[in-house]
């Protein structure tokens, strides 16, 4: 017995190891600027049935989805007077009398075969009106995204916005930004749960970038200590080096419809922007010009794409057709404009821009026209939309740290996501599945 | 690139002897011409008496091989004067010293775009490989690579650290 439970010591301490180093691994989220506006909203603990004892508790994730948007004030459980799970047990004066406007409901139950049945109903306190209901089946592993697909559904019925709680996040991150610290890519939740290893490298790890099936992340790994860009299904892990030519190999960009990969390659000369169609790898070259061409985006009809080139002397947003042809120059106004990408419906274009020596995020409109400064920091960069269009995600730093920044488009409060210990960097966010 | 190795070395090397016989002190920035005849005696193959210790002249901190990072401004790639002598040194170690390789790693400091920091940096380090080919180091024996704002120096957050970072460094393999 003795002996046992020596040998249960260090069992115990490589247990404790690895759930602390998961625990620093997961990105925390904080609600940044004011929540003036936040409307009140209960979603009371779903009722179980027939012992289905889910895992996950489904009504804290759905709440603090809803509170982090900033939209929403969710009220604590504790000053809840009643749980109701089906809409005969509600009695709308008693939430009323709470303040709220809206309310959550819903039950779990075992579903046949395995899994488990989840339904729930959004009320209007007010009228008593249901404004919307589902019934939807999920495994296990599947609980959390399915109350993050509910989360969604509530948004869209009270915003009117397409919710973006059931996505994922791509981003870089290292224990410190010293040169030898390890570098991982990883993927999570929205809500930084499930953070999932990608890649894990001494060697730097840059620029990752989903497929628009969302299955596939594109990235530029060192690890053979020269750059070569690689794309890896998220399921499998199998991965495929596409491009490892002389010089750089950087800035992958998956075309709308995910056949081509847009790039950066120096293997011509100096850094030019290059389209391979991954089913023949055939390159297509875009530019071809001495200064330095890269971050290609793609607008999103597929029809062409814009770029960074120095060509007149200091960086700045180009555009070019997709099957090639002359550039344009889309960006005037400022000395440093780059790392563009367009919003999803192709109307604004997010970038990095120097403003008195400080890199900021501004959004303009297609044209390069309207900026509008979206971050106040001095080394914010890779901007990019959520696949909502309606929020922009950027590193930054705070604290001296690597933070990842969300500022919605139209004002109000942000999000700001940070491991608890390292650098996070470099952030992508997955598209909209279905 | 046009590649015109050995004439521009004589002219380096004489211009280099030239110059500093008259006026240049012994410093590690600029090599006196008895420094680069006694690393050229010391890698010759057979007149160099055998020494108890070898010691490459990549390791001796006397020697005009040591130093190995330069450092560029901000956002430019162009080489400063300074560091002109400490690259033809190279250029004719490399020149005189069969089988090694050097990587020309570049550096930018982490002001700007990820992307654009990779492409700087590479920029940086094609400027040196051009100048050490034009100053006679065979060009096949020069490769580049750019990391960008990835690895730096030194990894605070200050004007001093940012210097530090932008810089190629002369990686030497056998």
């Amino acid at each position: 017995m003795q002996r046992l439970r020596l040998a249960l010591v260090p069992i115990l301490a490589c247990l404790f190891v690895l759930a602390s180093a998961q625990v620093q691994a997961k990105l925390t989220i904080e609600v940044t600027g004011g929540v003036e506006g936040a409307q009140p909203v209960a979603v009371v603990p779903f009722g179980d049935i027939d012992g289905a004892r889910p895992t996950v508790d489904l009504a804290k994730v759905i709440s603090d989805d809803l509170a982090r948007s900033g939209r929403f004030r969710s009220m604590p459980r504790s000053e809840m007077l009643s749980m109701p799970h089906r809409q005969d047990e509600v009695d709308f004066r008693e939430w009323q009398l709470l303040g709220m406007n809206t309310l959550v409901i819903g039950e779990v139950s075992p579903a046949e075969g395995g899994g488990y049945g989840l339904r729930w109903s959004l009320f209007d306190v007010f009228t008593g009106n249901k404004l919307a209901s589902d019934s939807l089946r999920s495994t296990e592993r599947g609980l959390r995204n399915a109350a993050h697909r509910i989360s969604d559904q509530i948004y869209f019925t009270l915003t009117g916005e397409r919710g973006v709680f059931a996505t994922r996040l791509a981003y870089v991150t290292s224990r410190s930004r010293s040169a030898d610290a390890r570098v991982i890519l990883r993927v999570s939740d929205s809500d930084g749960f499930n953070p999932q290893t990608i890649v894990d490298s001494a060697e730097p790890i840059m620029s990752p970038a989903w497929s628009p099936d969302g299955q596939r992340l594109a990235y530029v790994s060192f690890e053979k200590r020269k750059p070569a860009i690689f794309i890896q299904e998220l399921t499998t892990g199998r991965r495929e080096r596409v491009a490892s030519y002389d010089g750089i190999n950087g800035s992958p960009a998956f075309s709308p419809d995910g056949r081509k990969l847009a790039m950066t390659l120096s293997k011509d000369g100096g850094p030019d922007i290059y389209v391979m169609d991954l089913a023949s790898k055939q390159l297509t070259r875009l530019t071809d010009h001495y200064a330095i061409d890269t971050e290609p985006a793609w607008s999103p009809d597929g029809s062409h794409i814009i770029f960074t080139s120095d060509r007149g002397g200091r960086p700045q947003i180009y555009r070019v057709a997709a099957s090639g042809g002359p550039a344009q120059r889309v960006t005037f106004e400022g000395d440093y404009n780059a790392a563009a990408s367009y919003s999803p419906d192709g109307r604004s274009m997010v970038m990095v821009t120097r403003i008195g020596g400080q890199f900021r995020v501004v959004v303009t409109d297609a044209n390069g026209g309207s900026r509008r400064l979206l971050s106040n920091g001095a080394l914010d960069e890779s901007p990019s939309f959520a696949p909502n269009g309606s929020m922009v995600i950027y590193a930054s730093q705070n604290n001296d740290r690597g933070v990842l920044s969300v500022t919605p488009i139209a004002g109000g409060s942000g999000q700001r996501l940070s491991q608890e210990s390292g650098e996070v960097r470099e952030p992508s966010w997955s598209p909209l599945v279905p | 690139m046009i590649e015109r190795p050995l004439p521009l070395l004589l002219v380096a090397a004489l211009a280099l002897s030239a110059c500093a016989t008259k006026t240049a002190p012994p410093t590690p920035d600029r090599p006196s011409a008895a420094e680069l005849n006694a690393m050229n005696g010391r890698t010759g193959v057979d007149t160099a008496p055998i020494r108890p210790v070898e010691r490459s002249p990549l390791d001796d901190p006397s020697s005009p091989v040591y130093r190995k990072v330069i450092y560029f401004d901000y956002d430019a790639s162009e080489i400063k004067p300074q560091y002109a002598d400490l690259l033809r040194a190279h250029a004719y170690y490399i020149f005189n010293t069969p089988g090694v390789q050097v990587t020309l790693e570049g550096h930018s400091d982490e002001r700007g775009t990820r992307a654009y920091n990779l492409a700087l940096g590479e920029r940086r380090s094609q400027a040196v490989q051009r100048f050490m080919v034009a100053e006679g180091a065979p060009s096949e024996r020069l490769s580049t690579l750019s990391y960008g704002e990835e690895r730096p120096a030194d990894p605070r957050r200050s004007e001093g650290a940012w210097q530090q970072n932008r810089r190629v460094e002369l990686v030497y393999t056998d």
